[in-house]
């Protein structure tokens, strides 16, 4: 799927007037922001901002009370989650939420785009495409001598690094993550840059992340919120500056 | 290793484990048992077929039916219902003040038999209806509820206000169905009497049949990537939902699987015991079913079929001799599953049985193969034969 026409610009995915209410209570609120293809887009806020908010509305966990949200063209808003999925989005959330009971190979077969209906994954075949396609992902998410061990036993990290790998099996055009390196240690935290990296050069990606370092490491862009609204949005080095940013999230 | 693979407990010693069962059912019990005792094992065995429904469904799944036995009802039904109408010939019901129809329609002053009735004059519409009116009933209530995201207990209790409605429905209405006495004085099967102790023994051997039947679907079912879908779900529904599928519509099939399993179990309870009747449907019933799957093992459709034989034979063994205490005694029982071994007979099985099996089989193995060392790392053998293009050593990289 490649970037449809939005507003005369080739906008990935174009958020305008998001709003969500909660009892009143709007968690996220007038929200407009675009990705281009293969942006690598940060969001940053103090605790409450609506950042998972975000994601959640994107992906359709969470139903929006106003507002549009076009991916390629197409209005997820309406969609049903698994729909969500087959358009292209991926979502990765905060805690790792991987299969335990499962292999790390069962995992990432499962997450395999194909056999996605009742009968489909009744008639769903371990063939060499899908074997090939684990093996590949498994190496760029360092697990590929971990392929038989249930996903119970990965490290905290590992786990983080297999539900990015579910994500990257499902050939998303735009992967959402939250907080991907929160509880890593320094190393994990390495490689999972590396790992970002290598990912960004076929996919958007949109990132939730607190640890500034990490931030300055991968960004294109950054999108700081603030009380359900859009604060500053800019570069690494413009957001930094942004006395507005400094106020409410980096403090003096 | 106790929780973490349920989908590896079959290793390659699986087949043994279903020829030493069908050895059990097919040979030793009919040898070892006067016809009597061997319709009780058959009467047993049809709710193996619901256990094996709750295994995939509740084990697997993670919905838990309170239930199931609205369909192992409904089945029962639908087969008692053909069978009354073949015992309730014109001929045969001559002194009734409308003969044709079944006794009890008569004694509630019916004069023509329901048109729901009807279809039912046909045999092969009887065994499509057998199937077919649990799953369409399942499919309903799993479409209304799962569509809507109701889950846990909140489902638990609405499949037991199911079969609270469904019991005061057929008990209600005794002139369609029997009332509390249930449809009762079955005779023939397309002319065969099946009454006798031959046709008795040969209804136990049809039982069995249909059960490894019933085992070889949910095998099938269990070690397809649909099997594995189901495990993830039940831990992490989220995650299987935001990977591209539709949650409900698995849990769905599930659902209608079981109670497909449970309307046939139902059938054959009908053919072997002669009669069928609320009591083996309302919520006692059902959750009784409940407690012959986590017995045996909630994981395990092997398992399953060993709890509802065990726990049934321990009903009749120990109802006979104290009755009042049977109830204790089930409850306790299942309490004491619930506290001590959460996974079952096969779950004790897997701790305790499997690293002998082992035990017995690394002995043997040094003489076949003498470079093998026995100290080697040999567990991750039994692991690998689930596929074989993948690795086997595994360093772990714990940073």
């Amino acid at each position: 799927m490649s970037a449809a026409k939005s507003k005369g610009k080739d906008f990935l995915l174009a958020v305008e007037g998001l709003t969500v209410s909660f009892d009143g209570f709007k968690a996220v609120d007038d929200l407009s922001f675009y990705l281009d293809p293969k942006e690598i887009r940060v969001i940053i806020g103090p605790n409450g901002a609506g950042k998972t908010t975000v994601l959640d509305l994107i992906c359709g966990k969470t139903k929006a009370t106003a507002g549009s949200i076009k991916f390629a063209g197409k209005e997820l808003t309406k969609l049903k989650e698994h729909q969500i999925v087959h358009s292209g989005v991926g979502r990765k959330f905060q805690t790792p939420s991987v299969f335990e009971d499962l292999t790390v190979f069962e995992n990432l077969e499962v997450s395999y785009p194909q056999g996605h209906s009742v009968m489909g994954a009744l008639a769903f075949k371990r063939d060499a495409a899908v074997i090939e396609a684990v093996e590949e992902v498994a190496e760029t998410i360092f697990l590929t001598d971990a392929l038989n061990e249930p996903a119970a036993l990965l490290s905290h990290g590992q786990k983080q690094w297999l539900e990015i790998g579910m994500l990257l099996i499902q050939k998303p055009d735009l992967l959402m993550l939250d907080e991907p390196v929160a509880g890593m240690s320094v190393a994990e935290r390495k490689k999972t840059a590396e790992l970002l990296k290598v990912i960004t050069r076929d996919h958007t990606v949109l990132v939730i992340e607190h640890d500034m370092q990490f931030v300055g490491d991968i960004a294109d862009r950054v999108t700081v919120m603030h009380q359900g609204k859009v604060l500053s949005e800019g570069s690494i080095e413009h957001v930094k500056s942004d006395p507005k940013v400094i106020e409410v999230y980096l403090g003096h | 290793m106790k929780s973490s693979s349920p989908l590896k407990w079959f290793g390659s010693r699986e087949g043994l484990y279903y020829l030493a069962l069908a050895f059990l059912l097919v040979i030793i019990l009919p040898l070892a048992l006067d016809p009597f005792r061997l319709n009780m094992v058959g009467k047993y065995l049809t709710y193996a077929f619901v256990a094996i429904g709750l295994v995939m469904c509740w084990g697997k799944a993670g919905i838990l039916s309170l239930g199931q036995g609205v369909f192992f009802g409904l089945g029962g039904y639908c087969m008692a219902m053909f069978l009354k109408l073949e015992a309730s010939t014109p001929e045969a019901t001559a002194i009734q003040s409308t003969p044709g129809i079944p006794d009890f329609m008569d004694w509630n002053q019916l004069t023509e038999l329901p048109w729901f009735w009807e279809p039912f004059h046909s045999f092969s519409f009887t065994l499509i209806a057998v199937i077919g009116v649990p799953m369409l009933l399942a499919f309903v209530i799993g479409f209304a509820m799962f569509t809507r995201r109701v889950g846990g207990v909140y489902f638990a209790i609405i499949t037991q206000a199911i079969a609270a409605i469904l019991t005061i429905l057929i008990i209600g209405q005794q002139g369609y169905t029997g009332g509390v006495n249930g449809i009762t004085d079955l005779k023939t099967l397309m002319g065969w009497d099946i009454r006798t102790d031959e046709a008795r023994t040969t209804l136990y051997f049809i039982c069995v049949g249909m059960l490894f039947l019933c085992l070889f679907v949910a095998r099938l079912v269990q070690n397809r990537k649909l099997g594995r879908i189901l495990v993830a779900m039940n831990a992490q529904e989220m995650r299987v939902r935001f990977s591209g599928y539709d949650v409900a519509a698995f849990k769905i099939f599930v659902f209608c699987l079981a109670a497909a399993f449970a309307g046939i179990g139902g059938a054959m309870f009908t053919l072997i015991v002669g009669f069928m009747s609320p009591s083996f449907i309302g919520i006692v019933a059902s959750i009784e079913m409940v407690i012959f799957c986590a017995l045996g093992g909630r994981l395990s459709i092997l398992g399953a079929v060993y709890g509802a034989l065990l726990v049934n034979a321990a009903k009749s063994g120990f109802s006979e001799s104290f009755p009042e205490l049977w109830p204790f005694a089930m409850g306790a029982l299942f309490i004491g599953v619930v506290l001590a071994f959460p996974n079952g007979l096969a779950g004790l099985y897997q701790s305790y049985v499997i690293p002998l099996e082992d035990r017995l089989l690394k002995r043997k193995k040094p003489e076949a193969e003498p470079a093998a060392k026995p100290a080697a790392a040999q567990p991750d053998a039994e692991k690998a034969d689930d596929y074989d293009p993948m690795i086997n050593s595994y360093s772990p990289e714990k940073s």
